[in-house]
This record gives structure tokens, C-alpha cells and sequence, in this order.
């Protein structure tokens, strides 16, 4: 499962519908879940807003998951990314793996997650006390 | 027509996020539509410049020798930095 939204999501309550969807099947779900920090590259941080290109992105997520699902035979896998204004402490994404065995739930999450950083469409601006500035620029 | 999409830094570059475009006659691959964007001013010239840019087409990752269709949806955006 995947999803974009501007809203925030509940972690627990996403991993006990995904603990009782894959009910009997599953020994170990791996989760992530990425957070707003207060310094990136030297700037404080106070807020920052995530811009996406609706379409591609979901298509993008979609792959990352479908990858993660073959490569690891999960049984089930969730992308959840947040998009516009973040503040500190926010919930940015979560990721999480369901599989049989443990090491595959790990290796699964944490392809999921750098993959999504990488393959994503997604940009963030941050507010920093000398202006808005494009992550990565 | 083609549909253009600008997104996040290139975006505010341009002060657009997306146009309708009949294609130019001469225009074929992403990288001559994107020299010939680059013709329109300084500001289109400078924004589109960079060589980290990417490009997609219909919502796939292309290189510049990728050719364009009637119809196709071209964006392009600066190395993503989500997750």
C-alpha cells in the first residue's frame, strides 16, 4: 500500500491493520518512520514544505514497494509520505515490511526508504532564519 | 500539444508550473525542447541550465536524447531530496 497526503498518519494504527491483514503469514514487520529535524547542512530549521509531482510520485512509490515485495517476498509492505508544510517534530514517512523472517523485513525497509529518497519525486524547501531555501541546491 | 511541468526550485525560477506548448517543427528530443525553452530570455535560459536537472516523460525518468511524442507530458526538476 501506498499513499501521499497532506495529513498525518497514525503509525500504530497502520502496523496493527497491517499485523492483522497478513494474520498467521508474518513473523516480523520492520517499520521506519522519518521525522523533521531541527539542523540540516548547518541551517536551523523551523518548518520546512514538501512539494511533489502528482502522478509520477505515486508511480514511483508504487515501484519501490513492488521491488521491495519481489526482491524480499514480503507478504506486505506500506509507503506513506506527507507533502506540504511540515513543522518540527512532524512525521515526514513511514515504511514499513512485513515478511516471513526478520531479516528479510529489515533489509526490505531499509531498501524502501533509501530507494524512495532517491527514485521519489519529492523536493523540500526549508524555512531557515535567513529564508527559504531549496534542499539540495 | 505537449504539456510542459515545472517543478520545485525550476518551478520558482520560472514563475510557472506547467504550459500547453505546440511542439516546434524542429523540436524532437527533450534536450532540443529544452534549448529551445532556453532561447525565450535569460531568465528560461539560466533556469533550465543546470546539469543536474532531470526530465521525465510521461512520468518516467528519460535522458536527453529521448524523443517527444504529440501528446507526451515533459516535466523537469532538480534532483529530488524527499523521504
Amino acid at each position: 500500500m501506498i499513499r501521499v497526503q497532506t495529513e498525518d498518519f497514525d503509525s500504530g494504527a497502520e502496523l496493527e491493520k497491517m499485523r492483522t491483514g497478513c494474520a498467521g503469514k508474518v513473523g516480523a514487520i520492520v517499520s521506519f518512520i522519518g521525522l523533521v529535524r531541527d539542523l540540516n547542512q548547518g541551517n536551523q530549521i523551523s518548518q520546512l514544505t514538501l512539494e511533489h509531482y502528482p502522478g509520477m510520485t505515486e508511480k514511483a512509490l508504487e515501484k519501490v514497494a513492488a521491488d521491495a515485495i519481489e526482491h524480499w517476498n514480503l507478504v506486505d509492505s506500506i509507503i506513506i509520505h506527507r507533502v506540504g508544510p511540515l513543522m518540527l517534530d512532524n512525521r515526514i514517512v513511514f515504511v514499513a515490511a512485513a515478511s516471513p523472517h526478520r531479516k528479510n523485513a529489515f533489509l526490505a525497509c531499509e531498501y524502501m526508504i533509501d530507494t524512495l529518497k532517491t527514485d521519489a519525486p519529492f523536493w523540500k524547501q526549508e524555512d531557515t532564519p535567513v529564508g527559504k531555501r531549496w534542499v539540495g541546491t | 500539444m505537449v504539456q510542459l511541468q515545472f517543478f520545485a526550485s525550476i518551478r520558482e525560477a520560472l514563475g510557472v508550473g506547467d504550459e500547453q506548448l505546440e511542439l516546434p517543427e524542429d523540436v524532437r528530443t527533450v534536450m532540443e525542447l529544452r534549448y529551445w525553452l532556453q532561447q525565450r530570455s535569460a531568465n528560461w535560459d539560466q533556469a533550465l541550465s543546470g546539469t543536474n536537472i532531470l526530465t521525465a516523460i510521461n512520468h518516467e525518468l528519460v535522458q536527453g536524447d529521448a524523443n517527444i511524442t504529440d501528446g507526451d507530458e515533459i516535466a523537469w526538476f532538480p534532483p529530488v531530496t524527499g523521504g
